[in-house]
Formats: structure tokens, C-alpha cells, sequence
């Protein structure tokens, strides 16, 4: 297997332009959508088929409702070490590149939609058109031809940066001790820890403050993991609920002894 | 001088700034102090501003009052200083070095007025000062009227300075005034490239009424833009709009070759990479053959007052099947040429006839060279030779990157260098050392082109004669007749900055009697110019862009841009929203005495009330993009433009759309 690609997107740095956006549809070709309303600058709620990349928008305010931070993140599929959506795949479409990163063969997908309520990030979407599961490929065409994704590419200020992961690593982390010298005291790595939650992602982040502020879980982890814990408590509540049907048949069938 | 400024703004006190702009005295002195830490021997702090100082009818005040702060501060002509202008659009600086406002020819000579300046001589006597370097401006001024006119300029007819148009009053021909005189009927014709006024206007509504009272309008644009459909705008019946509209398809930077020159004076060349599909031409191609075309039409003619379009010098080599002109011809036009064998002073060879200028030292006012516009010299300093294409790596140490493109004057990429060092020639300090004066060499040397004599020693006494007559050795400012940077200006309403209150204002004004600025524009147009008083319209409103879309439409014809906001809307803060029932996306209507619009409420805690002269007012902001041309239902919404008066600040007669007076009301 080749070196690992990874995308570092520093939060610090997004001036939330969302030339990111446009450059990735541009580039892989994804039709326009009648945009929502969402009630900020945002544009989509969520990933769809046709939208791989999303900036979110976040206002932070303090007790007194001022605004303390307005927060702009670019959000993309995380390709992660340990990728749920991998996992779930019954006909095997989803495959691992030699650069670590995650695709979907649109050939072999057979619509099943496993892979999307299997991602923790609700990044896989389907495709209606095409009856299959879409996501980001890290522009896959462009990074077997040397060239980095479309989005880290168009971005003005170098929010997203692309290479291999254990150069941006060393980057991300003297980025964050310059931010908490600077005062940004909760400035911290999202995904970047490969002995971390989903084996590390290879799409990690610079945050300034709690994942939550950010839509991300605090602690991402593959719906897979529940199945041991789920199963028990599913045994669990099947136990007490026939205990309790003893229970309530020995004393009706009291009752009919009166 | 100082004493002066001292007793102007001793009321401007830290207090006065809490009452009349709502900044409360803490955060200004945290700012103030931040600001003036960042400046000294060791430091320099920038200034960046856009349209919100620009936008008022006390606009050249405002910037003026930054560019004396950043002098006494000492922020001017060294690294990481000086007052930078974020442009609303790429090529806004080299579209003004190149003569589009009316009263300047390009390179910044002034356009000729016809009562002061009927002759050559009267023109170069009144507007040529009698220092500094603009005593050149003979040089520059008869080598544009050589670059025009060619061999039709001749000492003999005072290089044809009777063809050029000499303006009819100096305030006469701003976009308001052409928009007011449409409107009037006065104006008959438009020719209309890369704008969008029926949207850009302020007053909006009135300006696309004044675009369907033209006879005719061309627009060459990339898309059908809201000028061009200005006959069809939902509401008006097409039949009552008396112009008649060509629309001519334009090509954009990728389409043609060009160049465009950003805020820090660089020019960068670019080179066509795709051909413009179908009818698309460059602008270039346009006016070229318009030029064309006019002479084929007045050729012949033996009217004396024909000469200017017969005589215009006019080969640009189209070639192709859209005749695309060389646009390598026109930047050698624009460097200046020889049109003769010149010598030097000692009678050595310098240039051959038609050979490229390499600087603009070299020009005369003989006709012995023409120059299209002098301050870019040196750009085309030899055939074939382009230099804002270059795109060279910096070399060791030359961190301004001088082989990047062409900055003028001379690739100088800080202007009024001679700040950097102190009197006697040495850097402030090695942190931010420039350029400083070789004594053993005798001349200026460092990390940029000299903008100062470059062998004037730092004690040499005023130049009595030559270009730089005036200047002594410690005068950075060598483009002023003194050489000194200047605090007390001449320019009409006054010599120092001064606080006046918008038009419409919630308060009245507390540092002086004086409500608003008395110089201002105020266009007569009857109930069309209405303004509003706080009691009708009791908020702030501000009017701005947003990232995402471009000022006034291209972005709207992109499905992929105009997919990034769901429509056009209002920001409000959560306080007034509360007060007036508003939930965040509800409709409302924004209304000023000119007109109402209906856009969407987005209720963020960005948008906070000011405590301005002790009371509570609330802000509304609103982005201006959005017009009723565009690709899909979010491009398309009400013109926020239609809201703004028609107001002009006294020098450049720029609207006031930063800080008017609303009502809004949420829609049923």
C-alpha cells in the first residue's frame, strides 16, 4: 500500500467562502439543487447525492446571548481507518484505495443503503437516479494524476490542506500549540490520533473548541460496535419481559383458581 | 500643525465616539490601543477598508482621516503599512489608473474642462503644479495626445489638443448624474459593459425607469443581465419602455487575453484558455471593431470636426474569425514608444524610432514619444517582452517577489519608500528596513525600487529645476509640490476630516450644529429623493455583499453559485425580531420613503442594536445581489438598491448606502 493521503481542514483559518463546495461539484460534475432554507449561511442541511462537500455554520454565544464566535467548518467524508460504511457493504462496492482512502465502485453497489445509516457522520447518500450510495472519493481521478482534491485546491486561505497524513499530522499539531499560544485555549485535533476513535480519519480537523459546537459526535464509532452490547441488552429485555409474562400468567391463572 | 489637529479633535474624546457611534469606550480604547502599539521604529499596522467608507456623503473624509492617521503614525511608505482599498472587484484599480471616472485622462493627468482650459497651454499651466514630480505632467500629457492622435499631433497644432472632449462642468458627468440625466431624458444613448445598473444604482428603480427612457442601450455582458432585460422586468409593461436594447455577448478573463490590476498596483497578464463560445467576443474585440466600423463611416469626410475619429491612430491587428485584436499592441501603446530616433543629453543613441520605452524618465513633451498611460511604463520594456506574464520565484530575500508580475510605478511595490528610512538615510529599525541610502555608492539601495531620486543623498537641499524640483533630500512624498506629506488638504469640504451625520440618521448630530455634511449632493428629483425621518423609520439600515455572489449578478447566471443561499433576505437581531414577532425566515417587508422590498428574515445574534446618544437602536442588514434576472428561484429576488437615495459625497458624488433609515414589518 501506497503512503496515506489525508485532508487537514483547519477551522481556524475557513472564512466559510464555500469555494470548496462549488469547486467539488464543478469538478465531479454534480447537478445544482434548489437550495433550503436552514436559517444561516448554510447551504445544504446535510450530504446529499449531490453535494460532497458542506460548510456548517455555527454561532457561539456566551451567557448574556452575544455572539462569541461565528464558526464556519468544511465538512467531507472522513475516510476513516476503520470505515463503517466499509464494513456494511453485503456485495463489497465500498473498497479501500492504496492511499487509504474509501470509494464506492458505482457499478457493483446494489442500492442496499447498508453503507449510509452505517456511517457516524451521515456523509453516504443515495443517489435516486442512479439507484446507488455516493459519496466523496478524496476526487480520485485527481489523486491518481498527481494533482490534490478540487476543494483543497480552490480554497483561498489554505483551510484545507492535503497530503500525506503523517506530513499534515506534524502540521496540525504545531498548528494547534501556535492557536493555544495564541489564547485559543480549546483548539484542538479531531480524528487525527490513529490509536483513537475509528482507527483515526483520514479527513481530520483542527477544531476551536468541543466537536458538539461543530455537529460532530464526541465520540464517533461504527453502529458495529453496538451489535455485542445492543444483542446482550436485547437478551436482556427478552428475559425480562418473559419473566414478567410469568409473572403476570401465574397470578391471572391464580385469579381463575378463585 | 499638529496644534491644529490637536484643537479639531480635542471633542472627538473616547466618550463622544460611545454616544455617536454606539462602539462603547472600552472596545474603542482596546482597538486604539492595539493600533497605536502596532506602529514605531519596530512596527507598522495596515489599514484595509472597503465600500463602507466609500459608500457616504462623507466618504473622502472618512479615508482621508486613516490616511492621516496612519501618517502620524508613521505607517506610510514602510513595509506591512499603508491604507489598503479592498476592491469590490478584481480590476478596480487598473480600470481607474486607466481613465474610466470622468475627471481623469489616464495616469491620473486631469480631464480638461472646457471654460478653464480651452488651450494646450492653459490646460498644462493650471494643472501642472510647481513641484514635486507632477511637474512632469507636460511629459505625460502630450505623449497621450501622441499615443491618440499619432502623426496627427503635431507641435504646430498643439499635438491635437483641440480633439480631445473637454468636460462642461467638473461635476457633471458621475454615474448619478448620467442615471438622473437619463431619467430627465437628457442622456439618449448607453453603452453598457461589465455594469449592472439596474441593480448597482442607488435608487434603483428610478435608475431602470432612467434606463427605459434611453432611445437605445448596448450591454455587452456574459449574461442577459437585469440592465439588458430592464424592458421586461416583471411589473412594467414592455410597451411602455421606449429603449431600444442590444445585447452583445462579452468573454470573460478566461476567454481573452488581458490583464488585471489588483489593489497593490499589479498588473498581472493572463492568456486566453478557452475560445468565448458562439457570438462571446472580448470587450476588446468590441470596441475595437465599434472603432472601426466608425471611421469606415466617417471616412471621407472633410469636416474639420470629423479629424478626432479619422485621425485616431487605430491598428490593433485583429486577426481571426471574431477579429480578436493583438492585445500585446495595446500594452505597448500603454508603455509608450519612441516616434523618432532619440539621444541622450550628450548626444549618445538611445532608441531607435518605434522602439519600447524602459521608463517613463525617458518620456518628452516634444512628440518625440507616445505614451498611452505613463505610470505603466516599463511594463512592455522591450519588443516581445511582457513583463506583467512574468510569474519568476522570488530570488533570496526579495520577499515582495518582484519577479511577479508588473507593479507600477517602475515594479515598485511600495510607493513613497523613502519613509522607510529616517532623515539621514538609515532604516527605522533592521525589523522593517526598505531601502536605505549607500553612502559610499551614493545612491538608494534595498529590498525595492527606489521611489525617490535615486541618487539624491538624504541632505541634499530642494532641487531648484529638473523632475523633481521641490523635493529635498528627506521628502518621501515626492508626487506633492512640497514633499511632504500632506495634513491640511485642499479639497471641498475642507481641510480636515470632520464628523457629519447621514443623511438620515437616528440622532441628531453631537458634535456640532452642522447635521450633515453641507457640500453633499443632493439630486433633484422631487419625491423620487425622498428621505426618511426617525420617527417613520426608526431603524439603522446597512446594505452589503456576501462572498458567495458576485456585486451585481454574473454569480446569479451560475447555477452552482446561486445554489449557495436560499434567497435574498434581511439579518436581524434576535432582540427587534422578538419585538416584532419575527421568527427566524419568516417574510417581511423592508420599507424607505423611495421603496419596499419583501425579503426573508434571518434572525442572528451577529446583528446587535446600538446604544447610539443614549437610546436603543436596532440594525438591519441587508446584501444587495439579487435582481430579477437569474438562473433559478434563489437567484432571483426584490432589488435591495431600490431602498437607497440619491445622495453623492461632494468630491466623488458615490452614494450613500451604508447607514440610512427603515421600517420593517413582518408580513401577514
Amino acid at each position: 500500500m501506497a503512503r496515506t493521503l489525508a485532508m487537514f481542514t483547519d477551522v481556524s483559518l475557513c472564512i466559510g467562502c464555500r469555494a470548496c463546495q462549488v469547486a467539488c461539484k464543478q469538478w465531479n460534475q454534480l447537478a445544482p439543487e434548489e437550495p433550503e432554507w436552514t436559517g444561516t449561511y448554510q447551504n445544504h442541511h446535510h450530504f446529499t447525492d449531490k453535494s460532497y462537500r458542506l460548510v456548517r455554520f455555527f454561532e457561539e454565544t456566551d451567557d448574556k446571548g452575544q455572539i462569541k464566535q461565528w464558526h464556519m467548518m468544511s465538512d467531507v467524508c472522513k475516510h476513516c481507518a476503520q470505515a463503517g460504511c466499509l464494513e456494511a457493504c453485503p456485495t463489497g462496492a465500498i473498497y479501500r484505495t492504496e492511499y487509504g482512502t474509501v470509494n464506492i465502485n458505482q457499478d457493483i453497489c446494489n442500492g442496499c443503503r447498508y453503507c449510509v445509516s452505517a456511517c457516524p457522520f451521515g456523509v453516504v447518500a443515495f443517489n435516486h437516479d442512479t439507484g446507488t450510495a455516493t459519496k466523496c472519493t478524496f476526487c480520485n481521478d485527481r489523486i491518481h494524476n498527481g494533482l490534490g482534491p478540487a476543494c483543497a485546491k480552490a480554497c483561498p486561505t489554505q483551510s484545507i490542506k492535503f497530503g500525506f497524513r503523517d506530513e499534515l499530522a506534524v502540521v496540525a499539531r504545531k498548528r494547534v500549540d501556535e492557536l493555544k499560544t495564541l489564547g485559543y485555549k480549546d483548539a484542538r485535533l479531531y480524528g487525527e490520533d490513529t490509536a483513537g476513535d475509528l482507527g483515526g480519519l483520514n479527513a481530520f480537523f483542527l477544531l476551536l473548541g468541543k466537536p458538539s459546537i461543530y455537529g460532530l459526535p464526541e465520540k464517533p464509532k461504527l453502529p458495529q460496535k453496538n451489535v455485542v452490547v445492543d444483542s446482550l441488552l436485547s437478551i436482556g429485555s427478552a428475559l425480562i419481559v418473559g419473566l414478567g409474562a410469568l409473572v403476570a400468567f401465574r397470578g391471572r391463572g391464580g385469579q381463575g383458581d378463585a | 500643525m499638529f496644534q491644529r489637529l490637536r484643537r479639531q479633535y480635542s471633542r472627538y474624546t473616547p466618550e463622544m465616539v460611545e454616544r455617536v457611534c454606539g462602539i462603547p469606550k472600552e472596545l474603542f480604547l482596546k482597538v486604539a490601543d492595539i493600533y497605536c502599539s502596532a506602529s514605531g521604529p519596530d512596527k507598522t499596522a495596515t489599514v484595509s477598508y472597503a465600500l463602507q467608507l466609500n459608500q457616504s456623503t462623507n466618504g473622502v473624509q472618512q479615508i482621508r482621516a486613516l490616511c492621516m492617521l496612519q501618517l502620524i503614525l508613521g505607517n506610510i511608505g514602510r513595509p506591512g503599512g499603508g491604507v489598503v482599498a479592498l476592491r469590490g472587484h478584481s480590476n478596480v484599480q487598473g480600470a481607474t489608473d486607466f481613465g474610466t471616472l470622468y475627471h481623469m485622462l489616464p495616469g491620473y493627468p486631469a480631464a480638461p474642462l472646457q471654460g478653464p482650459h480651452p488651450t494646450l497651454t492653459d490646460y498644462l499651466e493650471k494643472t501642472t503644479p510647481k513641484g514635486g514630480y507632477w511637474v512632469n505632467n507636460p511629459k505625460f500629457v502630450v505623449s497621450l495626445l501622441k499615443a491618440w492622435w499619432g502623426p496627427a499631433a503635431t507641435t504646430a497644432n498643439d499635438y491635437a489638443y483641440d480633439y480631445l472632449p473637454k468636460r462642461e462642468k467638473a461635476d457633471a458627468y458621475s454615474h448619478q448624474h448620467f442615471v438622473v440625466g437619463m431619467y430627465e431624458k437628457k442622456v439618449k444613448g448607453f453603452i453598457c459593459m461589465g455594469q449592472n445598473p439596474a441593480v448597482d444604482s442607488p435608487n434603483a428603480k428610478m435608475a431602470r425607469q432612467a434606463l427605459r427612457n434611453l432611445e437605445w442601450m448596448v450591454v455587452v455582458d456574459l449574461f442577459e443581465t437585469d440592465t439588458a432585460a430592464v424592458w421586461k422586468e416583471p411589473g412594467i409593461d414592455p410597451k411602455s419602455s421606449q429603449v431600444e436594447v442590444f445585447y452583445i455577448p462579452g468573454a470573460p478573463a478566461a476567454e481573452k487575453d488581458g490583464s488585471i490590476t489588483n489593489t497593490m498596483r499589479m498588473a498581472q497578464w493572463h492568456v486566453r484558455a478557452v475560445e468565448p463560445p458562439g457570438d462571446a467576443r472580448s470587450d476588446a474585440a468590441f470596441i475595437v471593431d465599434v472603432g472601426t466600423r466608425l471611421k469606415a463611416l466617417y471616412a471621407g469626410s472633410k469636416a474639420r470636426r470629423d479629424r478626432p475619429v479619422l485621425d485616431l491612430v487605430w491598428d490593433y491587428q485583429p486577426q481571426g474569425p471574431k477579429q480578436e485584436p493583438n492585445m500585446e499592441l495595446v500594452l505597448k501603446e500603454c508603455n509608450g514608444y519612441t516616434t523618432e530616433d532619440l539621444t541622450d543629453k550628450d548626444g549618445a543613441p538611445l532608441y531607435k524610432k518605434g522602439e519600447p520605452l524602459k521608463t517613463f524618465g525617458h518620456l518628452r513633451d516634444d512628440g518625440s514619444t507616445a505614451c498611452g498611460n505613463w505610470i505603466y511604463t516599463g511594463i512592455y520594456p522591450e519588443e516581445g517582452k511582457n513583463m506583467a506574464l512574468r510569474r519568476e520565484k522570488p530570488k533570496a530575500g526579495d520577499y515582495l517577489g518582484h519577479g511577479w508580475g508588473f507593479a507600477w510605478p517602475a515594479n515598485r511595490r511600495i510607493i513613497y519608500n523613502r519613509a522607510s528610512a529616517d532623515p539621514s538615510g538609515k532604516p527605522w529599525s533592521e525589523k522593517k528596513k526598505l531601502i536605505w541610502w549607500d553612502a559610499e555608492a551614493k545612491k538608494w539601495v534595498g529590498n525595492d525600487v527606489p521611489d525617490f531620486s535615486p541618487t539624491m543623498a538624504p541632505d541634499a537641499p530642494r532641487a531648484k529645476d529638473g523632475p523633481f524640483k521641490g523635493v529635498s533630500g528627506t521628502d518621501a512624498f515626492i508626487m506633492n509640490p512640497h514633499g511632504l506629506g500632506q495634513f491640511f488638504a485642499s479639497i471641498v469640504d475642507g481641510p480636515f476630516p470632520e464628523h457629519y451625520e447621514p443623511f438620515e440618521s437616528p440622532t441628531q448630530n453631537l458634535l456640532s450644529k452642522v447635521q450633515t455634511n453641507p457640500l453633499a449632493k443632493v439630486y433633484n428629483i422631487g419625491d423620487l429623493n425622498k428621505l426618511g425621518t426617525p420617527d417613520r423609520y426608526p431603524y439603522i439600515l446597512t446594505t452589503y455583499r456576501l462572498t458567495e455572489h458576485h456585486a451585481a449578478g454574473m454569480s446569479r447566471h451560475v447555477p452552482w453559485l446561486s445554489e449557495l443561499f436560499f434567497g435574498h433576505f434581511a439579518e436581524i437581531g434576535p432582540e427587534m425580531a422578538k419585538e416584532l414577532g419575527i421568527r427566524n425566515g419568516d417574510m417581511v417587508t423592508v420599507e424607505t420613503p423611495r421603496a419596499k422590498i419583501k425579503v426573508r428574515a434571518l434572525v442572528t445574534e451577529r446583528i446587535q442594536p446600538f446604544m447610539i446618544n443614549d437610546k436603543k437602536v436596532y440594525q438591519v442588514g441587508i446584501p444587495w445581489h439579487w435582481g430579477y434576472q437569474g438562473v433559478m428561484q434563489s437567484a432571483r429576488g426584490d432589488v435591495t438598491n431600490d431602498l437607497v437615495a440619491s445622495l453623492g459625497d461632494p468630491t466623488t458624488f458615490i452614494q450613500e448606502s451604508k447607514a440610512l433609515l427603515c421600517n420593517v414589518r413582518k408580513e401577514a
